[in-house]
């Protein structure tokens, strides 16, 4: 059974993403009363891309090429350490979670390194910003986990979003609480979302993700799409394996449901973009900030036990 | 036998440059017996290295020494055999990356100096790992820090090469002075200088002192902020294989002293961990950010030196932590996590600054934002900088990974188990390093992307060409041995389970292969490159008919220019400015006053808070308020011996 289990857990790392982009644009569409683009829109682009041709700046070497690739191996592999709905992830061990964050960080390297290597201001600019964002949504992760780790007992994400959790919101509800808003805010800023940076915007000095990728076009810029869905789908996972602790006592009862929470905080996702507006960029660290200070708090309530 | 392999060794290395010395100023066969000597004292330090991490029980070589209190004694045990392994592999890669970066016919005044004083170094460091005796030792250390010296003011008709010369003298004359009385007061504990004669646990009130004298001394050499001052300049200021080396091995001298005095003790108090654990922090968390600040490439290397001897300390605090608790699986993990950081940041960081003096060599200059696009130009160098950058961010598959997981799981460990007030550490270590984790990224993107990517921002890389052979040789092989750390995890941190063992003095009661998930971790990074490997050759294929020859998009923009890039300096400004608490940079103000402004420039500068605004205002304050005791001393000997008969008189009315 494990096997059936493993293939299920790959087939949704593979298959899902970009449906959770299609809600998120069904979600923002019904708030602003259009129609909006069909539920599959990502997926019909992904295919349009990936027959397109491309095209090249003499400015570029193989480090532009390398930048897509990489997101989208890490992106992919980071799905793969995460538990689903309760199951077991097919690749687990004790620290597995700092291997996901380092290796979501080599995808980071590549991709921004990637946006240098056009020799562009726009483009240094949006990974400057990326960098610099990630050094404060970075402690607000680590320090969310310390309380999944204290409150589970557990140094994998097996155990940090296993069916643990469970037992830990029923002991100490108000910490986790706090890390889930925390990393909430750590999903939004790190997938690029409202209130840190705009996807749809096309106006290039807002943004962040979208203008470190303008250069690249055609299959390259497919894959790159395809990694930040992927990219979107692991810390909505993990977001879900906080929020909705899913035991294993009916394992396909669990997939649904794991699949219905996810849809669900894609819907969230989608809210929190229709009923907000970007934040100024000089905002965005006093908003992680909080967002460390909120885990922080998670974990001096968790001490107040043990001291 | 190992202890007679280390003695010639000693011999070889710091023979190697006397040839050169005794023959003329053009002759070449000076560098080559040199890179041999040294090739030879490398082999023979390998070979007495991995007998010590997998040979049994050490053997003690001595010999009767005609110095009050001193004597002949040499054991090559784990914990020294580590640092023996180190020092021998990157010492001849540097000599012989030193044969085309500093070549005799273009150095003539100074490269037989250079090659001397560069041997003397490496036989001061191997002498010291193994002595034990505290002169002996102390020899070892002196011969290091002074020829380092002379290392460091190779090129002395430069006036901020002499200053970071002097800097460096002052920084390390004042911690041997640490050291003298550190070693005092462990005699006066134990009645003895010999290190055999301190294995047993002493408890006195004088531990803390040695603890403290410890930490200045050792701290000072390896660089831990607050004491960092003289790091970045002596090693920016250093020809690069000696910047190589001075980052790579000796500031490690450190880190193996700090290891070796604190193994002394078996019951440590806890503030010791804390202190480690927050001096840690401290440094991987400000030595990163000043890293980010600067836009002199080596400089920028020299500051991730101190960040990375923060993350040393911070596993070297959790072991110590672990002891004072009781608890083996914290001394484990954070003691090989210190040690296995210390082979890793000897090895991409030596790595990263040959790379970094290939660049200097080819364009001749360090200014990050004189440069650019050198990758196609230098393709076999840029690659050489980023596997030292991925490397030392700690990234998969390479081998940074591993040891900042095993320091990771010390803290986690820490805070998820019964430790007392210690989880207060683990709760802010952990996030720390994650913050420099992200930092590194920031500032590693930024070094690789400015120099090696884009287009070239000035003339300076218009004649550059890619390194020679025996400058790439060397890159090659510390790029091997990162990705052999790295994907061979299960089969080489094993090897450090001796020198835990020695250093807590009980065998280790769970392996080190159980105690962290090694091979999970090499099967990860394998599978991610192979995935990469996998993927970017579809892409390529798919891409192989591209349309080339177009500019950057870059929005439709007409006309962008390689001086629109972002710099290096643009690149960090946010994060600077987020750190501006420490970092206090200056800036040139621009503000535009009239319709018409006219030129306008623009400078901004990171100085060394520590050194710039405490240190040397502070001894220029020391200066005016003690100077008029110059009036005492005019120079005069009558004089002098007038205050002698004044003394005598005032001492006889006295009596």
């Amino acid at each position: 059974m494990p096997i059936v289990h493993s293939v299920i857990h790959v087939g949704l790392v593979l298959v899902l993403p970009p449906l959770l982009l299609g809600v998120i644009n069904k979600t923002k569409a019904l708030f602003a009363g259009r129609v909006g683009p069909p539920w599959l829109q990502a997926y019909y682009d992904l295919l349009k891309l990936l027959r397109k041709g491309s095209v090249f700046s003499r400015t570029t070497t193989w480090v532009f090429r390398a930048g897509p690739v990489v997101a989208l191996v890490t992106g992919l592999f980071a799905a793969l350490l995460l538990p689903l709905g309760g199951h077991a992830a097919p690749f687990g061990f004790e620290g597995d979670f700092v291997v996901l964050v380092y290796a979501l960080g080599l995808g980071r390297f590549f991709t921004v390194a990637a946006a240098l290597d056009t020799g562009s201001a726009f483009e240094g600019k949006g990974g400057a910003r990326e960098v610099t964002f990630s050094c404060l949504a970075e402690p607000a992760l680590f320090l969310g986990l310390l309380v999944l780790a204290r409150a589970s007992g557990s140094l994998s994400l097996g155990g940090m979003l296993g069916p643990e959790v469970l037992g830990a919101w029923a002991s100490d509800g108000a910490p986790l609480a706090a890390v889930l808003v925390s990393l909430m805010v750590v999903l939004l800023v790190e997938n690029s979302r409202i209130p840190f940076d705009d996807p749809n915007t096309h106006l290039e000095l807002t943004m962040i993700h979208e203008v470190m990728v303008l250069d690249h076009g055609g299959p390259a810029l497919g894959l790159i799409h395809y990694a930040a869905a992927v990219k979107l789908f692991v810390f909505a996972a993990l977001v879900v394996g906080v929020a909705v602790p899913l035991g294993t006592a009916d394992p396909w009862l669990a997939w649904l449901g794991f699949t219905a929470a996810l849809l669900a905080l894609a819907v969230v996702v989608g809210v929190i973009e229709s009923i907000m507006a970007r934040l100024r960029l000089l905002q965005v660290p006093t908003l992680l900030v909080a967002a460390c200070l909120l885990s922080a708090f998670g974990i001096v309530l968790l001490a107040r036990e043990w001291t | 036998m190992s202890e007679w392999l280390v003695v010639a060794a000693i011999v070889l290395a710091g023979a190697s440059g006397v040839a050169g010395l005794l023959g003329g100023r053009g002759g070449a066969a000076g560098e080559r017996i040199a890179a041999l000597a040294m090739f030879a004292a490398g082999g023979c330090g390998l070979v007495a290295g991995f007998a010590g991490l997998l040979g049994g029980e050490p053997g003690l070589l001595q010999a009767a020494w005609p110095v009050p209190g001193g004597r002949f004694a040499l054991q090559v045990d784990p914990l020294s055999a580590l640092f023996v392994v180190q020092i021998s592999l990157i010492a001849p890669l540097g000599s012989l990356y030193g044969l085309g970066y500093w070549a005799q016919r273009d150095h003539p005044e100074n490269g037989a100096r250079l090659r001397a004083s560069y041997g003397l170094v490496v036989a001061g460091m191997l002498l010291l790992v193994v002595a034990r005796n505290a002169v002996l030792f102390l020899v070892g250390w002196e011969l290091m820090a002074l020829a380092a010296f002379l290392t460091i003011t190779t090129e002395d008709e430069q006036r901020a090469v002499r200053e970071a010369g002097y800097l460096y003298l002052v920084a390390t004359r004042f911690g041997t002075l640490c050291l003298f009385a550190m070693f005092g007061l462990l005699f006066a504990a134990s009645g003895t200088l010999e290190f055999e004669g301190w294995s047993r646990a002493m408890r006195s009130p004088l531990a803390d002192a040695v603890f403290v004298l410890a930490l200045l001394g050792f701290g000072l050499k390896a660089g831990v902020m607050p004491l960092h001052v003289w790091l970045p300049g002596a090693h920016a200021n250093a020809p690069s294989h000696v910047s190589a080396l001075m980052s790579g091995v000796l500031i490690k001298m450190g880190i193996y002293g700090l290891a070796r005095i604190t193994s002394l003790y078996a019951l440590p108090p806890p503030w010791w961990g804390h202190a480690l654990v927050g001096l840690g922090v401290v440094s991987a968390v400000l030595g990163v950010a000043f890293a980010l600040g600067q836009h002199d490439l080596k400089r920028l290397l020299a500051y991730h030196s101190v960040e990375n001897i923060g993350i040393i300390c911070i596993g070297l605090g959790v072991a110590l932590l672990g002891r004072s608790l009781g608890r083996d699986d914290l001394v484990a993990l954070g003691l090989a996590g210190a040690l296995l950081h210390t082979w890793n940041h000897g090895l991409f960081k030596a790595l990263l600054f040959l790379s970094a003096g290939s660049v200097l060599h080819a364009t001749g200059t360090r200014d990050l934002d004189r440069l650019g696009g050198l990758s196609r130009q230098m393709p076999s160098t840029a690659l050489a900088f980023l596997v030292g950058a991925v490397a030392i961010c700690g990234l998969p598959p390479l081998n940074g990974l591993v040891s900042e997981l095993l320091v990771y799981l010390g803290l986690f460990r820490l805070v998820g188990g019964e430790s007392g007030r210690a989880w207060l550490a683990g709760a802010l270590a952990a996030p720390a390093l994650a913050l420099v984790g992200a930092l590194a990224i920031a500032c590693f993107v930024k070094a690789f992307g400015t120099v090696f990517l884009g287009a070239p921002r000035s003339r300076a890389t218009v004649g550059a060409h890619e390194a020679g052979a025996s400058m790439l040789a060397p890159m090659g092989v510390l790029a091997a041995c990162c990705f052999g750390i790295g994907l061979g995890a299960p089969l080489v941190v094993p090897l450090l389970g001796p020198a835990v063992a020695s250093w807590s003095g009980a065998p280790l009661a769970v392996p080190l292969g159980q105690l962290a998930p090694l091979r999970s971790v090499a099967v990860a990074s394998a599978s991610i490159l192979a995935a990469c490997a996998l993927l970017g050759a579809w892409l390529a294929a798919r891409t192989r008919r591209a349309a080339g020859a177009v500019g950057t998009w870059d929005c439709g923009y007409a006309a962008p220019g390689p001086r629109m890039q972002y710099s290096s300096s643009s690149f960090a400004d946010t994060l600077v400015r987020l750190f501006s608490w420490a970092l206090r940079p200056e800036a040139s103000e621009l503000r535009l006053r009239e319709a018409f402004p006219p030129p306008a420039a623009f400078r901004s500068h990171v100085p060394d808070t520590v050194l710039d605004r405490v240190l040397l205002p502070g001894f220029r304050a020391a200066d005016r308020v003690l100077g008029w005791l110059r009036l005492l001393q005019r120079g005069s000997v009558h004089l002098y011996l007038l205050y002698v008969v004044a003394t005598v008189v005032a001492l006889l009315l006295w009596r």
